[in-house]
């Protein structure tokens, strides 16, 4: 395929006030969201925020029920073999049919994708040490995920979409799946949108970054942006201050007596300022991680953010 | 050359590039000349995204650490600072603010930071500096 071919100019990924609600309960609550071309943008949210559900209707499995989806400008559900063709999907539960031989998956897989690259699948397979004859089903759990993200990559999708694509995996095979991803868009104007709730991959390999929370977008923007415009600071106050100090644009506040830490955004001048209308001043400026500022606009419990290695 | 990066401090990683980098050109460790790898190389071998690494080299080759050539990759620059006499002044003058500061706070007299200095310089070995940088 080239790229003069139809849709490839157009945006990735755009979708606008999409709204989704299973019986009473609201997945996606008006949802906002557009990806550039040559961009990885990481998916953040808690399990059941709504991260599967807004993947599920950017491949075209779930209708828009209000709103509207365009992948490539093209709507996935109206025309899903002209985005399908497009897009290199790996499921959370990586669903690849056990019963093959991997060999026999490559082939299989093959035969939808005219794109396939059958040198590129080769070198997949030496990459990640597959042996083309073993049977899926005998494979390591580290192993079909590889075996799943093989068949992903091998038809240079120009959009790579991938859902929780480490969880339950250890290092070495999360290294390989973060590797596919910087050799995707290192591959000039490739575009992945991988969801996540390892907030140190996402810190490491997205451009821009979506944090979802109960089906709303509670932020989006740039990964620069977001590490240059927050701060956490620590409030000193000259005498114990115990009701929570009401610091305009605070986004969580913690602390005790004469000494308070606010997560917020905005220029450290701006900062000092509004801490001195409040009677006291900031004796520290630390840049937070991006885990730091997820919990603060999410307000969830950490421990929820780790895997055991 | 082997670079660390943590998303442990919430530093950004550009940056973190950026100090280790000079560090690394300031103790000799990374000589003048030195081909660094591409921006895809480094990477993939970080495993972090390749605008941050460009973002790290660019800094770096605007502080006149790195100098690059259509064909010719990427270096360490030969020597010196491209930037201008009062450039450097500035950059000095607020490193010199926090160290003096520190120092004071922790009850150690200017004397005892030129001795500092000076026990710290021999340690990385290079030889006195400070010819023709008064432009």
């Amino acid at each position: 395929m080239t790229d003069s071919d139809f849709g490839f100019n157009e945006q990735p990924i755009e979708v606008k006030g999409l709204t989704r609600k299973f019986r009473k309960k609201t997945a996606l609550d008006n949802v906002d969201l557009s990806v550039s071309r040559g961009r990885v943008l990481g998916l953040v949210g808690e399990n059941g925020a709504g991260k599967t559900t807004l993947i599920k209707h950017i491949m075209g499995l779930l209708r828009a029920q209000l709103g509207s989806v365009r992948i490539f400008g093209i709507n996935p559900v109206k025309d899903p073999v002209g985005v399908l063709c497009r897009i290199g999907y790996l499921s959370e539960d990586r669903d690849i049919p056990h019963w093959m031989r991997v060999d026999e998956l490559m082939n299989y897989t093959r035969a939808f994708y005219p794109d396939w690259d059958v040198s590129y699948a080769g070198e997949l397979l030496k990459i990640f040490r597959l042996d083309p004859s073993a049977k899926v089903k005998q494979l390591s759990r580290g192993q079909q995920a590889r075996a799943a993200l093989l068949t992903a990559l091998a038809y240079r999708p120009h959009l790579l979409l991938l859902d929780e694509p480490s969880s339950g995996l250890d290092p070495v095979v999360r290294r390989d799946i973060l590797g596919a991803i910087i050799r995707t868009v290192a591959d000039e104007g490739r575009t992945v949108l991988f969801s996540s709730h390892l907030l140190e991959e996402v810190e490491r390999v997205a451009d821009d970054v979506a944090m979802i929370h109960e089906g709303k977008i509670v932020m989006c923007d740039s990964l620069e942006n977001i590490k240059e415009s927050h701060h956490s600071i620590t409030l000193r106050f000259p005498e114990i201050h115990s009701e929570k100090p009401d610091f305009p644009g605070a986004i969580s506040v913690e602390g005790k007596d004469q000494e308070w830490t606010i997560l917020c955004n905005g220029n450290l001048d701006e900062l000092s300022a509004k801490a001195k209308a409040i009677g006291c001043e900031i004796y520290q400026d630390i840049p937070p991680t991006l885990e730091d500022i997820f919990v603060a606009y999410v307000g969830v419990d950490r421990s929820a953010l780790r895997e055991v290695e | 050359m082997r670079l660390h990066i943590s998303t442990k401090d919430g530093i950004p990683i550009y940056q973190q590039i950026v100090t280790q980098i000079k560090h690394m050109v300031a103790s000799g460790r990374l000589a003048p000349g030195t081909i660094m790898p591409p921006i895809r190389t480094l990477a993939e071998q970080l495993i972090i995204n390749p605008n941050t690494v460009a973002r790290a080299y660019k800094e770096l080759e605007s502080a006149g650490i790195f100098t690059s050539r259509q064909g010719s990759g990427t270096r360490v620059a030969e020597k010196g600072s491209p930037l201008e006499y009062s450039e450097r002044l500035q950059v000095m003058d607020q490193l010199l603010e926090g160290l003096l500061v520190e120092a004071n706070q922790l009850d150690f007299s200017v004397e005892d930071i030129i001795e500092l200095i000076r026990q710290k310089n021999n340690s990385f070995g290079i030889s006195e500096r400070g010819n023709n940088k008064n432009d």
